[in-house]
C-alpha cells in the first residue's frame, strides 16, 4: 500500500487513455448524437409545418366550397329569374302578336266590309238607275241625270 | 484454514499487490522486493487497471465506429446514453470552451466505473486462479503469489488520477488567468492587502493541494474499505453467506457512485480553475 512506481505507471496510463479517448472515441459518438438530435429536430419542424399546411389547405378547401356553394345558388337564382323573364316576354310578345293578328284581321275585315258596302252601293245605285229607267219607260239622258244618280249614291 | 495460515495472513495476503522489481539478481517478485523502495511495480494494479482502460475504449470506439445518425443499436444507445450523461454534466457544471473536459470525464467515470466493479468479483476467485497458476507454471509457494483484483484500492492509481486532475488544474487556472493572474489569486485572496500575502498563500495553497488529496483519498479509502469488509465477509458464514449478498447488493449503489463523484469533483475543479473571481 506504499507509493511507487506505479504512480508514474498509472499516470502515464490515465494520459494515454484521456488522449485516446479525446481523439477518437468523444467527437464520433457526440458528432452522431447531435446529429441526431439535429435530424430529429429537423424532423418535428417539417411534420409541424406539414401539419400547419393541412390545416391550411383544409380551411383554404372549405373557403372554396363556400364559395362554389355560393356561386352555385347565384346561378340557379339567376337562371330561375332568366326563365321567368323569359316566359314573361314571351307572354307577353304572344300577347302583342294577337292583339296586332287581331288587329289586322280587324282592319282587314273593315276594308272588306268597306269594299263590299263601296260595291253594294255601286251596284244599288245601278239598280236604283236601271229601276229608274224602267220606270221611266223611256230614254233618259244618263249623262244629263249623272248629278242625280251620284247624289243618290252619296245619300246611299 | 491451516494453522500456519491465520486469518490476519489471509487478510494481509488479499490486501498485498503483486509486486515486481529489479535487483542485482534480475527481475524479483513480491517479497523479494521488500527493499526496493520507490522502483517496485504493482504489476497487478498495473494490469488490471490497464486492461479495464482498454476494454472501455475498445468498446467506445467500437461503437463510434458503427454510430449512425439514423436510428441506433441497443448497444449504440447505451453507450450513447452514457456519452450524453456525461455531457450532461459537464455542460451542467463548466461553462467555459474546452476540448478536454468531456473526454476527461467520460475516460474517468468509465474506468472507475470498471475498476469500481472489479469490487463486485468474488473476493477469493481472483486469488486463488493466481495462486494456481503460480505454483503450477512457475512452481511458486500459492501464499507468495498476490493477487488484488481492485485496482482503485491501491493509492497508486487513485493518486495518479488525481495527480492528472491537478496538472490540468494547473493548467487551466494559468491557462486562463495567466501566470500572474493566478498568482494573485493564490496570494491575495480572500484578504486582499499585501500584509496578508503570507497569510493567504498558506490558505489557498493549502486548498489547492487539498483538491487532488481529497480526490485520491476519498476514492481509496471507500474503495479500501469495501473491499477490506468483503475481505473480512469472506472469513464468516458459509462461502460467504448471507453477508456478502447484501454487502455487494449494497455496492451496486456505492460503486457508481464513488466514480460519478470523482467525475463530477473533477468537473467542479476544472470549471473553478477556469473562472475569474
Amino acid at each position: 500500500m506504499n507509493i511507487n512506481a506505479t504512480l508514474i505507471g498509472q499516470l502515464i496510463a490515465f494520459a494515454v487513455f484521456v488522449w485516446f479517448c479525446m481523439k477518437h472515441v468523444w467527437p464520433p459518438l457526440l458528432g452522431a448524437i447531435e446529429e441526431r438530435q439535429k435530424k430529429i429536430a429537423d424532423g418535428l419542424e417539417a411534420s409541424e409545418k406539414a401539419e400547419k399546411d393541412l390545416e391550411e389547405a383544409q380551411a383554404q378547401v372549405a373557403e372554396q366550397l363556400k364559395d362554389a356553394k355560393a356561386q352555385a345558388a347565384e346561378i340557379i337564382d339567376q337562371a330561375k329569374k332568366r326563365a321567368s323573364q323569359i316566359v314573361d316576354e314571351e307572354t307577353q310578345r304572344g300577347h302583342a302578336e294577337r292583339e296586332k293578328i287581331i288587329a289586322q284581321g280587324n282592319a282587314e275585315i273593315e276594308a272588306e266590309r268597306n269594299r263590299a258596302k263601296e260595291e253594294l252601293r255601286k251596284q244599288v245605285s245601278a239598280l236604283a238607275v236601271a229601276g229608274a229607267e224602267k220606270i221611266l219607260a223611256r230614254e233618259i239622258d244618263e249623262k244629263a241625270q249623272a248629278d242625280i244618280v251620284a247624289k243618290l249614291v252619296e245619300e246611299l | 484454514m491451516a494453522s500456519e495460515y491465520s486469518t490476519t495472513d489471509y487478510i494481509n495476503h488479499h490486501l498485498t499487490n503483486a509486486v515486481m522489481c529489479t535487483t542485482e539478481n534480475g527481475i524479483a517478485f513480491n517479497k523479494a522486493c521488500k527493499d526496493a523502495g520507490f522502483w517496485a511495480w504493482h504489476v497487478d494494479t498495473l494490469a488490471w487497471s490497464i486492461g479495464l482502460g482498454v476494454l472501455f475504449l475498445w468498446i467506445f470506439t467500437s461503437a463510434a465506429k458503427k454510430a449512425t445518425t439514423g436510428v441506433p443499436t441497443k448497444g449504440q444507445a447505451f453507450i450513447e446514453l452514457v456519452v450524453d450523461f456525461v455531457n450532461q454534466n459537464v455542460r451542467d457544471t463548466f461553462h467555459g470552451k474546452s476540448a478536454i473536459i468531456a473526454p476527461l470525464s467520460l475516460t474517468i467515470f468509465v474506468w472507475v466505473l470498471l475498476m469500481n466493479l472489479m469490487d463486485l468479483v468474488p473476493v477469493d476467485i481472483l486469488p486463488t486462479i493466481a495462486g494456481l497458476i503460480g505454483s503450477t507454471f512457475f512452481g511458486m509457494d500459492p501464499h507468495d503469489v498476490y493477487m488484488k483484483a481492485v485496482p482503485t484500492t491501491d493509492l497508486n492509481l487513485t493518486f495518479a488520477l488525481a495527480i492528472g486532475v491537478f496538472f490540468l488544474i494547473l493548467y487551466y487556472s494559468i491557462k486562463m488567468k495567466g501566470v500572474s493572474g493566478f498568482m494573485k489569486e493564490l496570494t491575495l485572496q480572500p484578504f486582499n492587502h499585501p500584509a496578508f500575502i503570507p497569510v493567504n498563500f498558506i490558505l489557498e495553497s493549502v486548498t489547492l493541494l487539498a483538491r487532488p488529496v481529497s480526490l485520491a483519498l476519498r476514492l481509496f479509502g471507500n474503495l479500501y474499505a469495501s473491499e477490506l469488509i468483503f475481505i473480512l465477509i469472506a472469513t464468516l458464514g458459509f462461502f460467504q453467506l448471507p453477508l456478502h449478498f447484501p454487502w455487494a447488493v449494497f455496492h451496486i449503489l456505492v460503486l457508481p457512485l464513488q466514480a460519478f463523484i470523482f467525475m463530477m469533483l473533477t468537473i467542479v475543479y476544472l470549471s473553478l480553475a477556469c473562472e475569474d473571481h
